[in-house]
């Protein structure tokens, strides 16, 4: 298919972007690397009248580390993220997740901020920004905020960016040396979006568990944190007989997973079972 | 004739020149093309899976700049006639009238409504958008339950019933045998809706020139001659008014054999308006118009006595068709294939089967690669292995106690099938079972199992109906050529030029046929220039399906050569003064024998071409000659055995393919590195089918799949390599000795997928009968989920 028409504006700065922002508003869509907005725009599911592309924004575009801090640009694309020597130093459960974002002709073209701004619920790095505890730098003619990723995922493809506002930083708090990180992810094909996926972490004190967070992707309208199955697997012990227990049983609480084509309710929560046990068990092993 | 130096370039692995060409992106597709006049079509298509079309609003659509005119099934219906899918020798088949767009009833999700043609294809899907469809939704027949059910709603009331094809089979006393035999093994088994999905989408340019009333198609078919007679036939033009050209096809894996309506429709459109017409299917209407296949259910068994030896196969299977049989070949050879094959490679005292084919509200269903076989074949190999571990016997050895003795049996199955001769199933086995080192993998799976991972081996022994004959279509008044024709063309310097009705979609076929000149005339690889692919150019033939391109058109291009070489000779001896049964023709050179008598080619081949002067009066000089080959048996029938390895994990239910074997049997092989990647691609493809693909559809008869994030096709890195190994036994009674192996790969892989899934869920005592065998589906066998 062919998309329906639409004008296309390369911006220099993003005053310019804010202005064509605030004249279109809902009308206009950012592009960054294109590579779920052109095959939707393809398919006819989005019609938007304008294509703002910030593609030249170099400033938009990096890693650096500031402070505690690494700070990702938006424009930053996949491959260097994933090639990226700070973030494998400082945020290894990014760099555990990256190959398992599409595919390598995708990651050469895909970008953080664009992954992050679309929020499919089957993603990656969305969940890995929860798990990390990540904080979203947004700009607008106004100026800039920032949002935690806890309360920047609000559903199925919606998140806290108002029409008029551009996601253009991600800061993400360096690991301090005490912390275990877990990726995984069920995917019928490498590449594809996950049936359900994990992004993990725990931090270890004097061998001792204390902060678990278990984020679970594929499994409802957005990433999820699974607070109760935390919580629960703290108190039981990591290495209880009884955890595969706790985790079925906590489990079911925290998530309520959509069926689809490729995998019922029930064989999603199971599978996050599985990837909670395992986990687990690589924290242990770590 | 001497043939001693003709081995050379025949067996040998010679590379294709065209691949580099296609992978520099220098190849030439029908959407390249771009006449002067040029129009756009998109299409309206059903929403509904079946409905009533009550009005068609055109008004806006046609409206909106750029777009020239929009079609519904009333104007093209005063150019082209509706078709029906007959076979005059199969009078149980039955078909309804199809028309090139919707007329009053839409009968799935996807048939096209209206025809737009616009400036451009953007233009042309901004119109489609605006037409307003009026529908009154009617119950959709959408599962093969549903077709069968009293008081289902008939999708063509005239024919009193949703069956298109019901046939049954018996030989012996199957129900005595299966009541009295010690062990019976009855499984239900579904294989799913799939389709073929073409790199390179249906592509086709209609031209009609209203000053010499000819209409040329340039289209991307397996079969230029057929789609040359149904659209002359279905537009009222004579055949020799039609000309097919066919650019480089990316792939049809029998996609691309049928009449499609939509392609129907663009040449009706550029009849009525005397200009070229381009439609290139995307892939989001692909899934909705391109022919599927498969989709059967199967209620199988087989009975066997206390020392395993084979005493019945049944099999009750239900196949879905679309609602129309797919024209003009039909929808009965995939579910006739699919009875017919079961337990084929086996002796047995009976055998019992029963095949429904019933309408559905959609797409059609048809010839994709194995037509049949992949079914037939999974159906008798799942069953053999749930035999084998319900008896505790290896496999291997069940299936040796087993295989057909055509001494005994003679060669033509339970079924009804003339295997021909004698199949070479046990040294399949036997090379397979040492290409795999199977005793070594069965102590690694035992090793395995005692660390807790679960490693599975799986087996499918085949036979695969390649190179069908005339009797099939020619019978019963279809044109469609079991034959393929070649024509040879001496050129002045000494080159062939080799004219061929076979058609290339991706195979590399050319190049096979270009060894077997060359080897034939004794001339290099590089003096045969291959042309096809053009109606009005090459000798009639039937293209391209039934794993028959080189059996067929290799043995036409065979005799060809034969009897160019034969004018050769015979011009030498005039120019040599010696008897053309002295002469040797070499490399390039013409020798009288014993003698330092010589000439070179092209000199022989000047004089053919300007001094015919020198040549006698009546003497068989001519430098360019055509032969035709068909064969006359039904089928030429192949042989083989797949394996396969897999891990499965238990607590996911997750699947690894670790490596997959194929020894197969396709009589002489002209190039292996040809036959070993036909093999290998279809393999993958059966791989896909086993693990992944599905049409699937919800009760309202909507695709829930059109996408390729959801019609799940086998991807590369995902694969494991094929190991390959041939055993060869050339058929006798051609020059080439050739069977054909193109569908052997799909036939046998899904089958060994599925076995060796379930010998690693066999310590579970869980097995899989639904294809594609997914995670849910190995965790449902295994408890873990309800």
């Amino acid at each position: 298919m062919k998309p329906a028409p639409f004008s296309y504006l390369r911006v220099n700065d993003l005053v310019e972007a804010f202005d064509l922002l605030e004249d279109y508003g809902a009308d206009a869509r950012i592009l960054s690397g294109g590579q779920s907005l052109i095959p939707t725009l393809n398919l006819r599911l989005s019609a938007p009248s304008l294509l703002i592309d910030i593609g030249g924004l170099a400033s938009l575009r990096g890693v650096e580390a500031r402070g505690e801090q690494i700070r990702i640009g938006a424009l930053t694309r996949h491959v260097d993220v994933e090639r990226s020597p700070l973030i494998a130093t400082h945020l290894p459960l990014i760099s555990q997740a990256m190959p398992h974002v599409a595919h390598a002709a995708i990651r050469n073209r895909g970008t953080i901020g664009g992954s992050l701004a679309l929020a499919d619920p089957a993603a990656e790095l969305p969940a890995c920004m929860l798990a990390l505890n990540a904080t979203m730098v947004i700009a607008s003619k106004k100026g800039e905020r920032k949002v935690p990723a806890s309360e920047f995922f609000k559903g199925l493809y919606a998140t806290a960016l108002e029409p008029n506002e551009i996601l253009v930083y991600i800061d993400i708090p360096a690991t301090h040396g005490g912390e275990r990180y877990y990726f995984n992810e069920f995917a019928r094909r490498h590449g594809d979006y996950a049936l359900v996926g994990i992004a993990a972490m725990c931090e270890f004190i004097a061998n001792q568990p204390r902060d678990l967070r278990l984020v679970f992707f594929g499994c409802g309208d957005r990433p999820l944190r699974a607070s109760q199955t935390e919580a629960a697997v703290l108190q039981t012990g990591l290495t209880s007989p009884q955890l595969e227990k706790t985790i079925t049983t906590a489990i079911g609480r925290d998530l309520d997973p959509q069926a689809d084509l490729h995998a019922s309710s029930s064989t999603r929560l199971h599978l996050a079972s599985v990837l909670a046990r395992r986990s687990i068990a690589s924290f242990l092993n770590s | 004739m001497k043939h001693s130096a003709s081995e050379r370039l025949v067996g040998s692995p010679i590379r294709r020149p065209k691949a580099r060409q296609l992978v520099a992106g220098r190849g030439r597709y029908t959407d390249d093309l771009r006449p002067q006049g040029l129009l756009h079509a998109a299409f309206v298509r059903s929403q509904y899976a079946h409905a009533k079309v009550l009005a068609v609003n055109t008004r806006s659509a046609s409206a909106l700049a750029g777009v020239v005119k929009i079609f519904l099934a009333d104007d093209l219906l005063r150019v082209c006639r509706p078709w029906t899918t007959k076979f005059s020798q199969v009078p149980e088949h039955r078909s309804a009238p199809q028309p090139p767009l919707a007329h009053g009833t839409a009968f799935w999700q996807g048939q096209p409504i209206a025809i737009v043609l616009a400036r451009s294809r953007a233009i042309a899907e901004d119109a489609a958008a605006l037409v307003e469809v009026d529908y009154e939704p009617l119950i959709a027949v959408a599962s093969g339950a549903a077709a069968l059910a009293d008081h289902s709603p008939l999708i063509h009331p005239s024919l009193g019933s949703n069956i298109l094809f019901e046939k049954k089979l018996r030989s012996g006393e199957p129900e005595t045998v299966f009541r009295q035999a010690p062990t019976v093994v009855r499984r239900s088994m579904r294989f799913p809706r799939l389709t073929g999905v073409p790199l390179e989408s249906r592509s086709i340019i209609a031209d009609f020139d209203p000053t010499q009333k000819t209409l040329t198609l340039h289209a991307s078919t397996q079969v230029p001659h057929q789609m040359r007679s149904v659209f002359a036939a279905q537009l009222g033009l004579d055949e020799s008014r039609v000309r097919v050209i066919v650019p480089d096809v990316g792939g049809g894996f029998g996609i691309k054999l049928h009449t499609y309506d939509d392609e129907v429709a663009v040449a009706a459109s550029s009849l009525l308006l005397g200009r070229p017409v381009k439609f290139i299917s995307d892939r989001f209407e692909a899934f909705v118009s391109d022919n599927h296949a498969r989709a059967h259910s199967a209620d199988a068994a087989l009975a066997l006595d206390q020392d395993g030896k084979f005493l019945a196969f049944s099999t009750v299977d239900v196949m879905e068709a679309g609602a129309f049989s797919t024209y003009p070949r039909s929808s009965v050879l995939e579910g006739m294939q699919a009875i017919n094959q079961v337990g084929a490679p086996y002796d047995a005292a009976a055998f019992d089967a029963h095949l429904r084919i019933v309408f559905q509200n959609k797409p059609h269903t048809g010839s994709y690669r194995g037509v049949g076989q992949p079914i037939g074949c999974a159906v008798t190999e799942l069953l053999v292995e749930s035999a084998a571990r319900l008896m505790s016997i290896d496999p291997a050895e069940l299936r040796r106690r087993n295989y057909r003795n055509a001494a005994q049996s003679g060669p033509v199955t339970l079924s009804g099938v003339d295997l021909g001769g004698e199949l070479s199933q046990e040294a399949c086995l036997d090379k397979l079972l040492a290409l795999m080192d199977y005793p070594q993998l069965r102590r690694e799976q035992a090793l395995a199992r005692e660390q807790g991972k679960y490693l599975g081996v799986g087996f499918a022994s085949f036979i695969e109906a390649t190179a069908t004959g005339p009797m099939f279509y020619g019978s019963s008044k279809v044109p469609i050529a079991a034959s393929d024709g070649c024509s040879l063309r001496l050129e002045p310097g000494g080159t062939v030029s080799c004219i061929t009705s076979a058609q290339f979609q991706g195979q590399g076929l050319e190049v096979a046929l270009a060894q077997i000149v060359a080897d034939a005339i004794t001339i290099p690889f590089e003096a045969v220039t291959i042309v096809h692919g053009d109606t009005a150019v090459t000798p009639m033939g039937g293209g391209s399906y039934a794993s028959r391109g080189l059996t067929i058109a290799g043995e036409a291009a065979m005799l060809a050569a034969v009897a160019l070489r034969q004018n050769i000779l015979n011009a030498a001896a005039e120019l040599l003064e010696a008897a053309a049964s002295d002469l040797e023709l070499h490399t390039g050179r013409v020798e009288v024998a014993g003698t330092d008598r010589s000439i070179s080619l092209a000199e022989v081949a000047f004089a053919m071409h300007y001094c015919q002067h020198l040549m006698p009066p009546g003497a068989s000089t001519d430098p360019m000659v055509t032969r035709h080959h068909a064969s006359r048996r039904s089928f030429l029938v192949a042989n083989g055995i797949q394996a396969s390895m897999v891990e499965v994990d238990p607590e996911s239910g997750f699947v690894r393919l670790l490596r997959h074997w194929v020894v197969d049997d396709c009589g002489k092989i002209v190039n292996p590195m040809l036959a070993d990647e036909q093999i290998r691609g279809a393999v993958i493809q059966g791989i896909g089918a086993a693990l992944f693909e599905e049409c699937a559809y919800d009760d309202q008869g909507q695709m829930l799949a059109a996408t390729m994030a959801d019609y799940l096709v086998p991807m590369a890195a995902d694969m494991p390599d094929v190991e390959i190994g041939h055993v060869e036994t050339p058929v006798t009674d051609t020059l080439l000795g050739t069977k054909g192996v193109g569908e052997a790969g799909i036939v046998g892989a899904s089958a060994s997928v599925a076995n060796a899934i379930n010998d690693a869920l066999a310590p579970f005592g869980a097995e899989v009968f639904h294809l594609p065998v997914t995670p849910e589906k190995i965790l449902r066998a295994l408890g873990k989920i309800t």
